[in-house]
C-alpha cells in the first residue's frame, strides 16, 4: 500500500467518523428538541450530514453513481426544510 | 356479410344515436332504424346459405390458450333468433319514436337499446360457448340499463335491480355449467361440443353442468321459481317491455335451452328438472295472470306462462316437442310483441292501464282495438290464428309425455293453463276493448299516429298470414328444427295445419277455449276468491332474501372491515404472523449456507439513528409536527441505506417521494390539530403494542433467515438481468423491468395513480361546494403568523434552482434506460421544482403561469404510454412489445432510441400530473381560508417601487 492511498484510507475514515458522531448528535438535538426550530434545524443539518456520506461512501468505494444521488439530496434537501419552516412561520405552505 | 360485422354493427352504432341526440329525435330514431336494418338486410344475405341447411362460420383466435376463441356460427337456430332480434327490433325502434316522450333522453334510450341487440345477436351468433357467456352477461347489464331507463321512477329502479340480480345470478352458475362442460368435451366450441352427446351424458359430471346451465337459462326465461323478475322489470318503458320480454331477452333461456338440445336432452333428469318446471310456470303464469288489473302486469304473467309452455316442450324431448317450439316461439314473439306494444298504446291514449278503469274502448280507438283483438285471440288459441297452431301441437304432445308415472298429468296441466291463458285473453279483449262505453277515463282514449299501430299492424298480419297459411313458414320452422336438433333427432314429417281431424288435441283445445268463455263469465266472483285467497308475494320474499343476504354479509364483513386503518393492520398482521408461525413450527430449517456479513461503524450509527428515530416516533407521535419530521429521518437514512446497499435508484425514488410526503402533510396538517388526541384505552393500546411487536420480531425473523440462505428456487432477477439489454435494449434492469418485462402492470398502476389524484381533486371540489366552504371562509389562524409571506430570498433561490432542477429532471429521465433514473423519479423531481415555485412564489403567480391543467398532463401521460403500446399492434406484435434502434445525429455520439422511451414518457408526464394534482387540490382548501391571494412573487420587490399606489398596498399588505 502506498503512503498516498494509506493517507487517503486514514481521511477517509476520520471523514466518516466525524459526519456519522455528526449525525448522531443531531439525532439527539432532534430528540431533545426544545422548540421546533431547533428540530427542523436539526433534520436540515442532518440532509447535509447525509449528503457528505453519500459523496464519502462514492470515494470509498469508487462509483460515480453515487454523485447523482448526492446531487439530488443537495439540490432537493433544502425543500422540506423550508416547508417545515413555512409551516411554522405561516402555517399554510403554499400561499 | 360477416358475421363479424353482423354482431359489431349495433356495438358501433351504439355510438351514433349519443351522438345525434341533438339533431333531434327523428334523426335519432332514424339513424339507429338504419343501423338495425343494416344488420337486418346483412343477415338476409346469408339466406341463401341458411337454406341450403349450410353454416356459416367465421372464426378468429383470441385466447386460444384458454380456450376462448372469436368463433361465430350462423345456422337455421341461430338465423332464427337473429331473425327475430332484428325483426321485431326495427318494428319497436319505429314504435319507440312515437312512444318516448319529449322529456325522455332519445339518444340513450336507442344507446341502450343496440346495445342489448348487439349482445343478443351475439348469443345467437356465437360458437364458442365462453364467448356466448360474455355476450350473455351483456345482455343482463344492457337490459339493465333499459329497464330502468326511466331512472326517477323507483319502481324503474328496483325491478332492474332485480332483474339483474337474478339474471346475473343465473348467469354466474350458467358460466360455472358451462366450464364444466368444456371440461368434458375438452372444447370450449359449440360445433365441437354438439358432436358429443353420449360423451356428456355418460359423464359422471353431467348432472351438475345440466342444473347449473339450466339454472342460467329459467333465470333468464323467468321460469318457476325465478319467474318473479319479469313482472316487475314491467317498470321499463312498454318498447322495452315488448322488445325484451316478448321476443328477446327472456327467449335467450330458451335460445339456450334448444342450442344445448342435442347433447343435454334426452335424459330422465333434463325431462324431469324441465318439463316440470316448464308446466309449473305455464299453469301459474296464466292463473296469475288472469287476476291481474295491470295491462302490462297481465301481459308480463301470460308471458311468463308462454315461456313455460316452449321450456315444457322443449323438455319433453322429442322431436315434434322441439318442432312445436320452435314454431310456438315464432308465433308468441308476433303475438305478444303486438299486444304490449297495444298496451302502450291504451296507456298511452286513455293515461292508464288498470283494466278495471278501461272498458268500452272498442269505438273510441277502432284500430287497435282490431290489432289488440287479433293478438289476443290468437294467444287464446283461435283457430285461422297462429296461436292455435302451436297451442294445438303443444297439445297434441301433451297427451304424449308422462310425468311422474302419471299419464293424464300433462294433458290435464295443459289443458288447465291453456284454459286460463284463453280466459285472460278473453279478459283483455272484453274489459278492456268492449263494453259499454265509459265516461271517467283519466284522457280522451283515441287512436295513435300511424307510427305507433303500423309496427303492432305488421306483426298481427304475420299473425294472420301463419294462422291462415301456415304451409307457407312450415319448410322455414322444419329448417330450424332440423338444426336444433342436429344429430340427436330427425325433423317429424308431420305437417302443420289448420285441420287434423277429430284428434284429441282439438278437444282439448274446444274445452281450453270454451272454458276460458265460462270462467271469464265467473270473472268476479273468481276475483273475489283469488283476492281472499293467501298466497307468498314473490317480491316481499325476493326483498327478505336480499335483505338476509346483506346482514350476513354485513356481519361478515363489519367487523373486518370497519373503515379504521387500524384494524385492517392487525387483522393483516396477525394473520400473517399466525401463518408464519404455523410454517416455522410445522416446516423444517435449513443450516445456513451464507456468513454474516461485518458491520462498519458507519452503518452501526445509521442503524442507530433509525433506531432512535422509531423509537422517538413511538414516544413522540402525538405532536404531528414532530412525527412528521421523524418520518423525515426514517426516509433520510432509509435512502441512505439503499446507497449503501448498492440501490442508487431506490435511494432516488425514496427520497424525492419523501420530499413530496412531506409537503403533503404539511398542507394536510393545517387544518388539523397539532396533537393526536388519545383515542384508545390503555389496554386497546397494550393489545395493538403486542401485534405490533410480534409483526416486527417476526419480520426480523423472516429476513434474517433468508439474509442467511440461498433462495429455495431460482429467482426471477436472473432473467431480468440476462434478457435486459437483449430483450429491452436498456442496461438499467430496474428501469426496462418497469417500462418493458412488466409494462403492463406499469401501465395499470399510473392509471391508478391518475384516477387517484382525480379522485382528490374530486373530493376538495366537493368539500369546498358543502358546509366546509363557510367553515374555511371564516376560518382564523389557530397561532399568530409572521409577516413575510413570501420572502425575497426565496423567491430569487428557487427561481434560479427552477432551470437546473428541471435540467437534471430531463438527464435523468433520458438516461433512465440505462443507467438509474427513469420517468417516475424525473416526474418526482420536476414536480419538486414546480411545488417549490409554489410555495417561494405564491399559488396565485405560479397557476397564472401554468399553461396546461394537471388534468390533463395525466391524461397526457395515460395516453402517451397507452399509444406506446398499442403502436406495437401496427407491427403484429402484442400490447407494449417494445423495439428499439440505435441512431446518429452528427456531431453527438451515437445513441439509443427505445419505444420504451416514449412509454417512460407516458409515466413521467402522469406522475407530474398526479402528484401536482393532489398537491394544488390540497391547497385548493387554504385558498378559501387564507384572506389574500396575492399576484406578486414577492412582498417587497424593488421593481415595482416606481408605480407609487402598487408598491405601498403590496408593502401594506404584506404587514397584514
Amino acid at each position: 500500500m502506498t503512503a498516498a492511498t494509506e493517507l487517503m484510507d486514514i481521511a477517509l475514515k476520520i471523514a466518516f467518523a466525524t459526519l456519522a458522531l455528526g449525525q448522531l448528535l443531531s439525532m439527539v438535538r432532534l430528540l431533545i428538541g426544545p422548540s421546533p426550530g431547533d428540530r427542523i434545524l436539526a433534520l436540515d443539518t442532518m440532509v447535509v450530514n447525509a449528503l457528505g456520506l453519500v459523496i464519502l461512501l462514492g470515494v470509498y468505494q469508487g462509483v460515480q453513481i453515487y454523485f447523482e444521488v448526492s446531487l439530488l439530496i443537495a439540490m432537493l434537501g433544502f425543500v422540506s426544510t423550508v416547508a417545515l419552516a413555512r409551516f411554522l412561520l405561516r402555517g399554510d405552505i403554499i400561499e | 356479410m360477416s358475421l363479424f360485422i353482423l354482431v359489431a354493427l349495433p356495438f358501433l352504432g351504439a355510438l351514433l344515436p349519443g351522438l345525434m341526440n341533438s339533431a333531434g329525435r327523428s334523426a335519432t330514431a332514424g339513424v339507429t332504424f338504419t343501423v338495425s336494418l343494416t344488420a337486418f338486410v346483412g343477415l338476409l344475405t346469408n339466406l341463401p346459405t341458411i337454406l341450403e341447411g349450410e353454416v356459416v362460420m367465421a372464426r378468429v383466435d383470441w385466447m386460444p390458450l384458454m380456450g376462448l376463441n372469436f368463433t361465430l356460427m350462423l345456422d337455421g337456430l341461430g338465423f332464427f333468433f337473429a331473425l327475430l332480434i332484428l325483426g321485431i327490433g326495427l318494428l319497436i325502434i319505429a314504435y319507440a319514436r312515437h312512444y318516448l316522450g319529449r322529456d325522455d333522453n332519445m339518444g340513450q334510450f336507442f344507446t341502450y337499446l343496440l346495445l342489448f341487440q348487439g349482445a343478443m345477436v351475439g348469443i345467437v351468433l356465437s360458437d364458442n360457448i365462453l364467448l356466448l357467456i360474455i355476450f350473455w352477461e351483456l345482455t343482463s347489464l344492457s337490459s339493465f340499463l333499459l329497464i330502468g331507463y326511466w331512472k326517477h321512477l323507483p319502481e324503474g329502479r328496483q325491478g332492474a335491480r332485480m332483474a339483474l340480480a337474478v339474471t346475473a345470478m343465473g348467469g354466474l352458475a350458467m358460466i360455472a355449467g358451462m366450464l364444466i362442460l368444456g371440461q368434458i368435451v375438452g372444447s370450449y366450441d359449440l360445433s365441437e361440443i354438439l358432436q358429443h352427446r353420449d360423451l356428456i351424458q355418460a359423464d359422471p359430471l353431467y348432472v351438475p353442468a345440466l342444473v347449473l346451465i339450466l339454472l342460467g337459462c329459467f333465470t333468464k326465461s323467468a321460469q318457476f321459481p325465478f319467474h318473479f323478475w319479469l313482472p316487475h322489470a314491467m317498470a321499463a318503458p312498454t318498447p322495452v317491455s315488448a322488445y325484451l320480454h316478448s321476443a328477446t331477452m327472456v327467449k335467450a333461456g330458451i335460445f339456450l335451452m334448444a342450442r344445448m338440445w342435442p347433447v343435454l336432452s334426452g335424459t330422465p333428469e333434463w325431462f324431469v328438472i324441465v318439463t316440470s318446471a316448464g308446466l309449473t310456470t305455464m299453469v301459474l303464469g296464466a292463473v296469475i295472470a288472469l287476476f291481474k288489473h295491470d295491462l302490462k302486469a297481465l301481459l308480463a304473467f301470460s308471458t311468463v306462462s308462454h315461456l313455460g309452455l316452449i321450456t315444457m316442450l322443449l323438455g319433453t324431448g322429442t322431436a315434434f316437442g322441439a318442432m312445436a317450439a320452435v314454431f310456438h316461439i315464432l308465433n308468441h314473439a308476433t303475438f305478444k310483441a303486438a299486444l304490449f306494444m297495444s298496451a302502450g298504446i291504451v296507456d298511452h291514449a286513455a293515461h292508464t292501464r288498470d283494466i278495471r278503469r278501461l272498458g268500452g274502448l272498442s269505438r273510441l280507438m277502432p284500430v287497435t282495438f282490431l290489432i289488440a283483438t287479433l293478438a289476443a285471440l290468437s294467444m287464446a288459441g283461435i283457430p285461422l290464428l297462429n296461436g292455435f297452431l302451436s297451442k294445438e301441437m303443444m297439445l297434441e304432445e301433451s297427451g304424449r309425455t308422462v310425468l311422474f308415472g302419471t299419464p293424464w298429468l300433462v294433458p290435464a296441466l295443459a289443458t288447465f293453463g291453456s284454459l286460463f291463458s284463453a280466459a285472460y285473453s278473453f279478459r283483455l279483449i272484453g274489459h278492456v276493448f268492449l263494453g259499454p262505453k265509459r265516461d271517467d277515463y283519466p284522457a280522451t282514449p283515441h287512436d295513435p299516429g300511424a307510427g305507433l299501430w303500423l309496427p303492432p299492424a305488421i306483426l298481427v298480419a304475420l299473425v294472420v298470414l301463419i294462422g291462415v297459411a301456415p304451409f307457407v313458414v312450415e319448410p322455414f320452422v322444419k329448417l330450424v328444427t332440423a338444426s336444433l336438433l342436429g344429430a340427436a333427432g330427425v325433423v317429424p314429417e308431420a305437417h302443420i295445419k289448420i285441420w287434423h281431424g277429430l284428434v284429441p288435441a282439438l278437444f282439448l283445445s274446444l274445452i281450453a277455449v270454451f272454458g276460458g268463455l265460462i270462467l271469464l263469465s265467473v270473472f268476479k266472483p273468481a276475483l273475489r276468491l283469488w283476492d281472499s285467497t293467501p298466497r307468498p308475494e314473490a317480491k316481499a320474499i325476493y326483498d327478505a332474501i336480499v335483505a338476509a343476504a346483506e346482514g350476513l354479509a354485513r356481519a361478515i364483513i363489519l367487523p373486518l372491515h370497519n373503515g379504521a386503518f387500524t384494524r385492517y393492520a392487525a387483522i393483516g398482521a396477525v394473520t400473517i404472523f399466525a401463518a408464519g408461525y404455523h410454517a416455522w413450527i410445522t416446516g423444517t430449517l435449513d443450516a445456513p449456507t451464507r456468513t454474516m456479513q461485518p458491520a462498519g461503524a458507519v452503518p452501526i450509527a445509521g442503524w442507530l439513528m433509525l433506531l432512535g428515530a422509531t423509537a422517538g416516533m413511538v414516544l413522540l407521535h402525538r405532536n404531528r409536527l414532530l412525527s412528521l419530521i421523524l418520518i423525515g429521518i426514517v426516509g433520510l437514512m432509509v435512502s441512505i441505506g439503499f446507497v449503501f446497499f448498492s440501490a442508487p435508484d431506490l435511494a432516488m425514488t425514496q427520497f424525492t417521494v419523501e420530499v413530496v410526503t412531506i409537503i403533503l402533510m404539511l398542507l394536510a396538517l393545517n387544518f388539523l390539530p397539532n396533537r393526536t388526541p388519545v383515542e384508545s384505552s390503555v389496554l386497546r393500546r397494550v393489545r395493538d403494542a403486542g401485534i405490533a411487536v410480534a409483526g416486527g420480531v417476526a419480520t426480523f425473523g423472516l429476513s434474517y433467515h433468508f439474509m442467511l440462505r440461498d433462495a429455495v428456487s431460482t429467482p426471477i432477477s436472473e432473467f431480468h438481468l440476462a434478457n435486459s439489454y437483449k430483450g429491452g435494449g436498456g442496461t438499467n434492469v430496474v428501469n426496462v423491468i418497469l417500462v418493458d418485462f412488466r409494462g403492463f402492470d406499469t401501465y395499470g398502476e399510473i392509471i391508478v395513480l391518475g384516477i387517484a389524484a382525480l379522485l382528490i381533486y374530486a373530493l376538495t371540489e366537493t368539500l369546498l361546494r358543502g358546509p366546509v366552504r363557510a367553515r374555511l371562509l371564516n376560518r382564523k389562524p389557530d397561532q399568530p403568523r409572521a409577516g413575510d409571506t413570501h420572502p425575497m430570498m426565496m423567491v430569487v433561490l428557487t427561481r434560479v434552482l427552477l432551470p437546473i432542477v428541471l435540467m437534471v429532471g430531463f438527464y435523468i429521465f433520458l438516461r433512465g434506460h440505462n443507467d438509474p433514473g427513469g420517468g417516475f423519479i424525473a416526474g418526482l423531481i420536476v414536480s419538486i421544482a414546480v411545488v417549490m415555485q409554489y410555495m417561494a412564489s405564491g399559488f396565485g403567480w405560479t397557476s397564472a403561469r401554468l399553461r396546461y391543467p394537471y388534468h390533463g398532463v395525466i391524461g397526457a401521460g395515460v395516453l402517451t404510454a397507452g399509444l406506446t403500446g398499442i403502436g406495437s399492434w401496427f407491427v403484429g406484435k402484442p400490447f407494449l412489445t417494445s423495439d428499439f434502434t440505435y441512431v446518429r445525429i452528427p456531431p453527438f455520439k451515437e445513441f439509443e432510441l427505445a419505444t420504451a422511451m416514449l412509454f417512460d414518457l407516458g409515466v413521467f408526464l402522469a406522475v407530474v400530473g398526479a402528484v401536482m394534482l393532489s398537491l394544488e387540490s390540497f391547497s385548493r382548501l387554504a385558498r378559501l381560508a387564507s384572506e389574500v391571494d396575492d399576484d406578486h412573487p414577492m412582498d417587497i420587490d424593488p421593481s415595482r417601487e416606481e408605480d407609487d399606489a402598487d408598491g405601498l398596498t403590496s408593502t401594506a399588505r404584506a404587514g397584514v
